[in-house]
């Protein structure tokens, strides 16, 4: 190491702390004295880069060592079942499709929703700077704030998303889940039926008004659906009468048979309040990485040089051309970076989802924005809390499978900081 | 001109956005599908005709049960969502007396508390056991010297006061070694079924101890010194038997020492740390054709299903008569005087008619 790499390209900027070093000495003792003898400043030197190489090689190998357990616990485990199937007590058939589904709404939701409002406030704040005093105070407020929230934990967030999104602070009646008849909600694209189920195993549906609407009795030749819609004329037995051996019985009923309310939502259902559904799960993990998204933006916008905004300025565009077309172009990678970064931190986040969803086991994926979701760091971490072996192996592969999931959404947006990205000058 | 150029890039980008987005929706909605049969004679199962949600939270130790349940109830009924969280016995009872639940997992009865909070509520349970836990207390392999142990010498471990530092201050015998207690998180309800068995109300659990929501952890620390014991549900030991060893415990009724096995714990010879599992459903939900049919089914199969868990089933009796209570919407709770005290003992002789207190 006595011909140390740093030492070569460094022969023309060597003479000059020497010089400057005699100069120093020259001026009284007080001024560095280490600077004249060269062997300890480049023992120093040394040491520093030998520090900071295993400082770099420490947390590279904890990562390597954390890959690779996971890899070969979980690589035998990564099987077409993983992604086909529900959660099951069968670790065989056990898969994760329903938490990856409910982690790709959440997550795009939450995207959609973060990058305009978060981009639009680093607008606001950077880019249209107050002129009175009291708004500079007001801007000074906001910031602080921001800069402050970026460190509450995500646990809070959780739980103030359950009062402002999941029960809206019980603005809009206070149901407490879909089937619960008593009080109503604001909703849209719903249908809600009686279901009875007869003798014969077939669904008899009537179609009713309102969640609030009274049960509806069996009674004999009312008219009713079947499960394909069609027109049925229901029998009714009083009880104790005997079956119909026929056909009939499909659609035979006793007279004390009990009804149950249940809802047919389209895919454009929409409620308020929100209920524990994807938006409500999307809507707090916004709150969650909104002041990092900000804050980072921030940073990308101030990087661009004010020359540009003045030239353009002077060119006589707007203030809304300047943003528009030279500095949010130029702040975009930078913007993104920061985003992805936001969005690493959304796709893992387990605490808030834990308080607003609250479902580890679900065998749907959710059909509509209202719809019930788990993520797949819940059932990850139910797999991983279990206490066969085989579960988790599957919570080893189901964390390839979030590893791969968050390393692709990163790779669409590095792609498309790649296209954005372009010389300034 | 730049500016062209980068609403080109933006438009490019928004569209991938917005393929993957589709993409995404159009694959997550695929549709269950329908086995079409106009034969008149269809097959029983499955049969997609029932609908409709079946929501149900609770108990983490109930949890594997009522998730077998579920998944084998959708052979059966496809288009029967039943939605299961873990939120903790109390965290579910909270839910259930909201109205949220239909069903609430519990790994012990509901207390005076609950019970009040419920009635206040308008919100009718109807108490239903499906199976028996055998809390194990397990010590590492190595460890030679404990062949049993009494409530009383337990209760010296684990007690604040006592905080017993070395195993030879538990018993004279014992080998002058320190004590390494470990315990499960104290929001579980293994931990306060054993803080109420073993420590009582009036006294605190030591707090030197370490405590994990991950029962393998705890299996781990155990595993891990000679000296250390600890107690966990009887599924985590089912699993982890070449790791640690179960300890006999004496019955200070009988004062004979027994092993937690299926046999001795479904005879109720495992005293006193055995203890039921119980799901409550809301009397509300219960005519409700889907969750009627579920509920019948869960005990229907409840034997079957504990056991698979890791759980031990409970006499053919107990499961008779929950579900004569069910179908006849029996509410209330067996667990409670009329007086709001608590009643223990084994389930065959709380599960009885003439102790439940309807409300």
């Amino acid at each position: 190491m006595a011909n140390t790499p740093d030492s070569s390209p460094s022969g023309a900027a060597e003479t000059q702390p020497r010089a400057l070093g005699s100069n120093a000495t020259a001026r009284g003792p007080l001024e560095s004295v280490e600077l004249l003898s060269g062997q300890p400043r480049r023992r120093r030197d040394r040491r520093f880069r030998l520090l900071c190489i295993g400082t770099a090689a420490f947390s590279v190998l904890i990562l390597v060592g954390l890959l690779g357990s996971i890899l070969i616990q979980g690589l035998p485990h990564l099987t077409w079942t993983l992604t086909t199937n529900g959660p099951e007590p069968d670790p065989q058939r056990a898969g994760i499709r329903p938490a990856v589904f409910g982690t790709l709404w959440v997550c795009l939701i939450c995207g959609l929703l973060t990058l305009p409002i978060g981009v639009a406030t680093a607008i606001l704040l950077e880019e249209y700077q107050p002129k009175s005093r009291i708004g500079r105070f007001l801007y000074g407020i906001i910031q602080l704030n921001i800069t402050n929230l970026a460190g509450v934990p995500s646990v809070v967030y959780g739980l103030l998303g359950l009062t402002a999104f999941v029960s809206m602070f019980g603005l809009f009646g206070t149901a407490a889940s879909d089937q619960d008849t008593q009080t109503s909600r604001y909703e849209i694209g719903v249908r809600y039926f009686d279901q009875f189920f007869s003798e014969g195993e077939r669904a008899i549906l009537i179609p009713v008004d309102s969640a609030s609407a009274p049960m509806t009795q069996p009674v004999a030749g009312m008219t009713a659906l079947n499960f394909y819609g069609e027109e049925i004329q229901p029998t009714v037995l009083s009880p104790g009468q005997p079956l119909p051996t026929d056909e009939t019985l499909q659609y035979t009923l006793y007279a004390d048979a009990e009804a149950g309310r249940i809802t047919q939502q389209a895919w454009y259902y929409f409620s308020l309040p929100l209920g524990r559904g994807v938006l409500a799960g999307a809507l707090t993990l916004m709150l969650v990485i909104l002041p990092v998204v900000i804050i980072s933006s921030q940073e990308a916008l101030r990087a661009v040089p004010g020359s540009l905004r003045a030239g353009a300025l002077g060119l006589g565009a707007t203030q809304w051309q300047v943003v528009w077309n030279v500095t949010l172009p130029s702040a975009m990678p930078g913007i993104l970076t920061g985003s992805i970064l936001a969005m690493s931190r959304a796709i893992g986040e387990t605490a808030p989802i834990l308080i607003i969803a609250g479902i580890v086991y679900i065998s749907r994926a959710p059909q509509h924005l209202m719809d019930d979701f788990t993520v797949m760091p819940l059932q990850l971490f139910n797999w991983i809390s279990r206490p066969q072996e085989d579960f988790h192996s599957l919570a080893a592969a189901g964390i390839i499978l979030l590893l791969g999931i968050l390393l692709s959404f990163n790779a669409v947006a590095v792609l498309i900081r790649q296209k954005l990205h372009k010389p300034l000058s | 001109m730049p500016a062209y150029r980068f609403s080109a890039h933006f438009r490019v980008a928004s569209m991938l956005t917005a393929a993957f987005a589709v993409a995404v929706l159009v694959t997550g909605c695929a549709p269950e599908s329908f086995r079409e049969d106009d034969s008149g004679t269809r097959p029983r199962w499955p049969n997609p005709e029932l609908q409709g949600k079946i929501n149900i939270d609770g108990s983490s130790t109930v949890f594997p049960i009522t998730e077998a349940a579920a998944s084998q109830f959708r052979q059966r009924y496809p288009n029967v969502s039943v939605n299961v969280g873990v939120s903790g016995t109390g965290g579910g009872f909270k839910r259930f007396t909201r109205g949220e639940i239909d069903i609430a997992d519990a790994s012990r009865p509901l207390d005076a508390h609950e019970f009040s909070m419920a009635r206040a509520a308008g919100i009718a349970a109807i108490e239903l056991p499906i199976a028996y836990d055998g809390l194990t207390v397990v010590v590492h392999n190595d460890n030679d010297w404990v062949d049993q142990l009494t409530i009383e010498e337990i209760h010296a471990i684990y007690a604040a006061s006592k905080a017993a530092k070395r195993w030879s201050d538990i018993r004279p015998g014992f080998p002058d070694r320190p004590i390494q207690p470990f315990a499960p998180g104290t929001d579980s309800g293994t931990f306060e079924y054993f803080r109420e068995v073993v420590i009582g109300h009036d006294e605190s659990l030591r707090s030197d101890m370490s405590t994990s929501e991950d029962d393998n952890v705890l299996v781990t620390g155990v595993s891990g010194s000679t000296g250390s014991i600890g107690f966990f549900g009887a599924a985590y030991f089912e699993e982890n038997r070449h790791r640690v060893r179960a300890v006999p415990i004496v019955d200070p009724r009988t004062g004979r020492a027994v092993l937690p096995t299926r046999e001795t714990i479904q005879s109720g010879e495992y005293a006193p740390l055995s203890r039921p599992l119980f799901i409550y459903v809301a009397k509300r939900s219960a005519g409700r054709p889907e969750v009627k049919r579920f509920v019948e089914f869960y005990l229907e199969s409840a034997p079957e299903l504990a056991a698979a868990a890791g759980y031990v089933a409970l006499p053919p009796a107990i499961y008779q008569a929950g579900l004569s209570n069910f179908r006849n919407r029996r509410t209330g709770t067996h667990y409670l005087t009329a007086e709001g005290e608590k009643r223990a003992g084994a389930v065959m002789d709380v599960f009885q008619t003439h102790n439940l207190r309807e409300d």
